[in-house]
């Protein structure tokens, strides 16, 4: 027995519906060491964590902790005695509360609150590590960067050794990005062990000592960070095997500039700059493809386009009239099909029959009613829409919450498609469709060009990126890093420019 | 081991059979807990329902105004703003109605139009009062179900500030209430003897005109998507702060609109008598008749016969707290017998 802190051999985890989200995953945790999980939203980096921290039960594989075999009852409770602990995305902090009421929360103390035993205990803590907060404050008066350190200290006081933090970074300015390792890295000379998961190589190959890379739910491999680089981990991330035809082979007469972009900003929901002067345009029978790995600003970027998030800075055009400050009702006037990336929760209403969902976009229209809905024009048009895109339904009036997610997405695509749009925003629209209905939805897109529609198309599979675009950006923390012709660029370009290179540099 | 499976979709059947059944295991509960209590259930029962029966007038006299209430109750639950205050918004309308009919100019004091003013005053009244809550909750996302409940109090003390101080008649020998309204500001009795009036046909009306507003029309249609989900609504153009607002004040107005026929029809003078239970009475009636119009309208008539039997039971000899008791088991078991309806329950060996 090696004397890894944690070390978890052939990993299995399947969720119900099949979904594989785990599969014959090796990790192992040296003392002292901050090991970084790389992979793409999905990759199963979470689903592993969450084994660890005894949230799931793995359904194969086995699991040690200090070379212990871990077997029987195991759940979040027993993951801390053993000295695992977690720093979610989402701190749980509870925010009226000071610093040494939160951790008091949850752990087995004296009957009778302590302050004064807490607050000496943190400042041992703070101390040891130099992590400096006062105990008194009252989380709502933190800043989020110090909330985070309130987080780690409390792993600390509930006495774990080997620390996980899920992506870390995505909420912090840059400045307290490097403050926040700085500190990890004290703590690892203390016997900290730090797993940290995240999707930005920079950081990976400047903080972390040894990287594992997962995809589809695969640990690919454990690489030392001295030994690699930003191009073999884009590989690894994405996967590099493009066997894949260009669906889109004949050539279709550019029309004018259907939407154009000039350097525009926004925010995301965090206040935190999404969109960082993003500039481009589609012309009609073109698509443009966004490839970049998810959270680097593809939901911002579907948002500001269609109205449902401010444009802070610059401005969006539509056939050269700005639209920049146009609210979501007047670009669906303006015959902009949106296919957004939540199916469930945003593209349709669940418990809604499938007629209703089929007149979201056009309730307004007259040739529905005025005043009260016409049933007769609604189940017609519905009936059209299941009929053209064969979607398989016992009949209109069902609840298309027992519809299977590519029918779903078939309806989302006929209602966006219905009216003869000029131009489609499709975001990731075949994300967990099986092959047919991927294919169909490919074919339709293929069909809007070849219609001379304009369609902005973002990804994250090459794949689909290589297959179905004219043109691709690629966007990188909220920045375009580069525009290239699809069919004439190299992968591996694209690969690196994911990972944060600028197109002059690839 | 018993296993709880979600349902996909709950048949017709159950929609309509849970309720039914839930309502029966209620009385049957309520029974044996008044066998145990030493009471004459049967007796009970009888004075209940067969009481409502023979006073058939004074059941619908009460369904009237749970029927209004519960319609605007409803088309705030509907959009999941959960208007805690109908109460409150009646009284607010009785207010408003007594107002008119009190001080109203001389030249209309026995106009035909004196009753429809009064009812626009407490529909706006009504609207405006609830969009205290309905504003906060649009503008600045503040939980509405805490306003509209508080405001209640508000408009309670209100009420009675008005009938102690500034309103109070003349002609009440010192009693706290105000003087009675003209002639001309009485809704009129249908028949001869008993209480039913012509609030009667307005409650029908409000029936099948939010049957139609809700289920069938533009209006109707953003509510529902905006109840199921505020991304949705959003990614469909519908603005949330308008609806909210919108929605809000018709809540409210057609708990104003309740109060003034209530002052106009049966009181026919403000006076403090309050019972602000009947705003969370046309809760439980929302909630048994799952948001439907046609189905308050016939949920009302039998909570109708429970308010009724509370003033019945005494006479009996029984003590109205029955009424209550059946009420609340009521609301109860059809919470209950709603989780059988969304829920499937297996026995499986291990």
């Amino acid at each position: 027995m090696s004397n890894a802190v944690v070390e978890m051999k052939g990993i299995r985890k399947v969720f119900p519906g099949d979904v594989v989200a785990n599969d014959k995953v090796d990790l192992t945790i040296e003392p002292g060491e901050i090991h970084a999980l790389l992979g793409e939203n999905g990759a199963g980096k979470s689903t592993l964590m969450n084994i660890l921290t005894g949230l799931y039960k793995q359904d194969g594989g086995e699991l040690f902790v200090n070379g212990e075999k871990i077997e029987g009852k195991y759940g979040p409770k027993e993951a801390i005695e053993m000295g695992i602990g977690m720093v979610h995305q989402n701190f749980r902090l509870v925010k009226p509360f000071t610093v040494s009421e939160n951790m008091a929360l949850g752990t087995k103390g004296k009957f009778l609150y302590d302050s004064k035993d807490i607050e000496k205990k943190i400042e041992e803590i703070s101390k040891k590590f130099q992590l400096q907060i006062s105990p008194k404050a009252k989380i709502w008066q933190l800043s989020i960067g110090e909330q985070q350190r309130v987080e780690i200290i409390k792993m600390l006081y509930r006495g774990a050794e080997i620390l996980i933090m899920d992506e870390p970074t995505a909420v912090l300015t840059p400045q307290e990005v490097k403050g926040l390792f700085d500190i990890l890295r004290s703590m690892t000379k203390k016997g900290i062990s730090i797993i940290f998961i995240t999707h930005k190589m920079h950081e990976v190959l400047s903080y972390a000592d040894r990287i594992t890379v997962l995809r589809g739910g695969v640990a690919l491999k454990t690489i030392s960070a001295k030994d690699t680089n930003d191009r073999e981990l884009a590989d690894l991330m994405v996967g590099r095997q493009l066997d894949a035809k260009r669906m889109i082979t004949d050539e279709v007469p550019l029309g004018d500039v259907v939407l154009r972009l000039d350097k525009v900003n926004a925010r995301n929901d965090k206040g935190l700059l999404a969109l960082d002067d993003v500039s481009f345009e589609i012309k009609g029978g073109e698509i443009l493809g966004i490839a970049g790995v998810a959270g680097n600003g593809q939901k911002e970027l579907s948002e500001v386009i269609t109205g449902l998030r401010k444009v802070t800075k610059g401005n969006i055009f539509f056939k050269n009239e700005d639209i920049t400050k146009e609210c979501v009702q007047d670009i669906i006037d303006r015959n902009v099909a949106f296919i957004p990336e939540d199916r469930h929760g945003m593209g349709l209403a669940n418990n809604l029959p499938a007629t209703d969902n089929a007149i979201l976009k056009s309730y307004r229209n007259k040739k529905f009613g005025s005043f009260l809905l016409q049933k007769k024009a609604i189940n017609e048009a519905t009936q059209k829409m299941v009929d053209d895109f064969d979607i398989k339904i016992p009949n209109i009036h069902c609840n298309v919450k027992l519809m299977s997610g590519g029918n779903l997405q078939k309806l989302i695509l006929a209602r966006e498609t219905f009216e003869n749009p000029e131009l489609i925003i499709a975001v990731y629209p075949v994300r967990g469709l099986d092959v047919g209905a991927i294919d169909y939805v490919h074919q339709r897109l293929a069909e809007e060009r070849k219609k001379g529609k304009a369609v902005l198309l973002i990804s994250e599979d090459l794949e689909e990126i290589y297959k179905m675009t004219d043109r691709v950006a690629v966007l990188y923390e909220g920045k375009i890093m580069g525009i290239v012709n699809t069919d004439t660029t190299d992968i591996n370009d694209l690969g690196l420019m994911m990972s944060g290179a600028k197109r002059s540099e690839a | 081991m018993i296993k709880v499976e979600k349902r996909l979709e709950t048949p017709k059947y159950l929609l309509v059979l849970t309720p039914i059944l839930s309502v029966l295991v209620a009385i049957l509960f309520s029974s044996i807990l008044l066998l145990v209590t030493g009471e004459d259930a049967i007796k009970a029962l009888d004075t209940i329902f067969g009481g409502s029966l023979i006073n058939w007038q004074e059941v619908l006299v009460n369904s009237i105004t749970l029927v209004i209430l519960s319609i605007g109750v409803a088309v705030a639950f509907k959009m999941v703003i959960w208007n805690i205050g109908a109460a409150g918004q009646m009284m607010i309308g009785m207010i408003c109605a007594a107002g008119v009919a009190l001080f109203v100019p001389i030249a209309l004091k026995d106009s035909i139009f004196l009753i429809p003013l009064m009812a626009l005053a407490a529909v706006i009244g009504g609207g405006l009062w609830a969009l205290i809550s309905g504003g906060a909750k649009a503008i600045w996302n503040v939980n509405e179900v805490i306003t509209s409940l508080l405001l209640n109090y508000v408009a309670l003390y209100l009420l009675q500030f008005l009938v102690f101080g500034p309103w109070k008649g003349v002609t009440t020998s010192g009693f706290p209430q105000s003087d009675p309204f003209p002639a001309a500001a009485k809704i009129a009795t249908i028949f001869p003897t008993g209480r039913l009036h012509y609030g009667l046909f307005v409650a029908i009306a409000v029936v099948i005109i939010f049957y139609f507003l809700l289920n069938k029309s533009r209006w109707g249609y953003e509510i529902r998507v905006i109840g199921e989900g505020r991304n949705v609504a959003r990614y469909g153009g519908m603005s949330l702060a308008k609806n909210i607002i919108v929605a809000m004040f018709v809540s409210g107005g057609l708990a104003g609109l309740a109060g003034a026929i209530h002052v106009s029809a049966l009181e026919g003078r403000l006076s403090p008598h309050m019972n602000t239970d009947i705003g969370y009475t046309a809760i439980i009636v929302v909630w048994l008749s799952r948001l439907h119009p046609l189905v308050i309208g016939v949920v009302s008539v039998f909570m109708g016969a429970l308010l009724f039997a509370e003033t019945n039971l005494p006479a009996a000899g029984i003590p109205y707290e029955i009424a209550k008791l059946l009420q609340g088991s009521i609301l109860f078991f059809v919470i209950a017998g709603d989780f059988f309806s969304r829920y499937k329950v297996k026995f499986v060996k291990e």
